[in-house]
């Protein structure tokens, strides 16, 4: 079968049963709308989502640059130094006993409604995804490798640059995978806790006014905007990988 | 190339309480080969190591010299039983790695004449991933040449490669390494017999010497003296592993 075909499958089935579920249920609107309606909602309030969707993906793209910058810079500080991992390593774990989300409120207390609580949420749930996955990678070069780098008289650092790094890039691209789907949902969080503004804002604003066609409307726009993300970080990934591969 | 000087180990090596090898003496002359054969485990990979001045994890009570008194690390090329060829990196970026790691300019043209001697002239920008077993392990000693130090170590670099691949690769070896200390650790008779100017029997008792044949190597495979050779080295090594 080919992707255009079963793209359309995967989407026109779910979308047929919903249709159908809600014809043949009766249930209303502000209960579930059908996809139809929704499609309606979308278009209606077009620059309404669009202006909010901007706000979610600055949040998510800065969350990410961020996260990801941090995150690769711990793993290299962790996989150069035995002093940083015997310190910091411990503090690693104990900070991911935490949940995040209950972070949100008290990041929103401090920085307030605007964007940059928002862009803390992402950070801190890609940060340790991120700085583990590479770490991993750094930490498990062959062997072999270091000790023909170590015959041919390499110092630690070209060690580091020229065979550590390239060879932990797949580890750092998995990370990375991971880190593109879980941003979006910092920043949401984030937005629910409180926002002047965002995707999440746009879906408590329209379930507290019933407006459950635009609150749907905006949830598949969330999707949408997760789903290309994790295309576009994957595909960045994917060249990545190729050149060190 | 420096002159390539000769290199003496004596000592034992402990791993924690247990004794790896006891106190051995290895004599490697200067610009030839010398091949220590023995079983698995039983330290000869250690040896080589030391030498290079790698991580062993052991504890070595003994010494390592030269013949001419200069330190031995940085002068040494190394050669392993898998081709450690980088993936990302095309023939001629594997070849000059050395430079690259030492942060020095290099000698790409060196480096093309190399790889073309060695056989491997239309592969010179292809990744290891897209070669043979056999390609790889040429590119490997293409590397191995192109650091162009005065000892070499070779641990079981042919091992991996089928028959034939391996009698052609020990011929382009010893052709091209002539003049250079050559330590060559294997587990193969056969090996020993066809490339060793002194060739070292080694088990977890110690070392002994056995005597090769007059003929100098490389010794053909097929040459009666080195044949009735090989079959004493394994004679040896069987008496050895029976004890």
């Amino acid at each position: 079968m080919s992707g255009a075909l079963r793209v359309v499958l995967a989407l026109a089935v779910p979308l047929a049963l919903w249709q159908a579920l809600v014809s043949l249920g009766g249930l209303p609107p502000f209960i579930l709308p059908g996809p139809v309606r929704v499609l309606e909602a979308l278009w209606s309030n077009r620059g309404l989502i669009a202006w909010h969707a901007g706000i979610t993906l600055t949040e998510v793209l800065a969350g990410l640059f961020l996260g990801a910058g941090l995150g690769i810079l711990t793993a290299i500080l962790l996989a150069v130094s035995p002093m940083a991992r015997y310190i910091v390593r411990p503090a690693l774990i104990v900070t991911q006993s935490l949940p995040v989300f209950a972070l949100a409120p008290i990041l929103t207390l401090w920085m307030g409604y605007g964007i940059w609580s928002k862009i803390v949420m992402a950070v801190l749930i890609i940060y340790f995804p991120v700085a583990s996955s590479f770490f991993d990678g750094l930490m498990r070069t062959p062997p072999g490798w270091l000790d023909l780098g170590r015959t041919m008289g390499a110092s630690p650092a070209r060690l580091l640059w020229r065979i550590r790094v390239p060879a932990a890039i797949p580890s750092l691209a998995s990370g990375l995978r991971l880190a593109a789907v879980y941003a979006p949902i910092g920043a949401v969080i984030g937005e629910w806790v409180g926002a002047a503004g965002g995707l999440g804002y746009l879906m408590l604003l329209a379930n507290g006014r019933v407006k459950i066609d635009l609150m749907f409307a905006t949830l598949l726009v969330l999707a949408l905007l997760t789903l290309l993300l994790h295309r576009a970080v994957g595909w960045a990934c994917d060249r990545l990988v190729a050149r060190t591969d | 190339m420096t002159p390539a000087p000769s290199i003496c180990l004596t000592g034992t090596a402990h791993f924690g309480a247990h004794q790896l090898f006891p106190p051995v003496q290895l004599e490697i002359d200067a610009g030839t080969w010398s091949c220590l054969l023995g079983p698995s485990g039983c330290g000869k990979t250690t040896i080589l190591r030391l030498i290079a001045g790698l991580e062993t994890g052991v504890d070595f009570q003994g010494q390592i010299r030269a013949g001419d008194g200069q330190p031995i690390p940085g002068r040494v090329a190394y050669m392993a039983q898998t081709d450690l060829l980088l993936p990302w990196l095309d023939v001629l970026g594997n070849v000059t790695l050395g430079a690259r790691l030492r942060g020095a300019p290099a000698d790409t043209a060196a480096a093309k004449d190399l790889i073309a001697r060695l056989g491997l002239g239309p592969h010179v920008h292809k990744r290891p991933s897209q070669l043979s077993g056999g390609q790889r392990q040429r590119v490997a000693l293409a590397r191995t040449l192109m650091e162009d130090r005065p000892v070499v170590l070779l641990d079981e670099p042919f091992s991996a490669l089928d028959a034939r691949r391996r009698a052609d690769m020990q011929e382009l070896a010893a052709e091209t390494l002539t003049g250079r200390t050559v330590l060559l650790v294997t587990h193969d008779p056969g090996e020993a017999a066809r490339l060793g100017d002194r060739v070292f029997l080694m088990d977890e008792r110690g070392m002994v010497e056995a005597v090769p044949p007059a003929v100098s190597a490389i010794r053909g495979a097929d040459d009666p003296d080195t044949l009735a050779f090989q079959g004493r080295l394994l004679a040896a090594l069987r008496a050895q592993s029976a004890a």
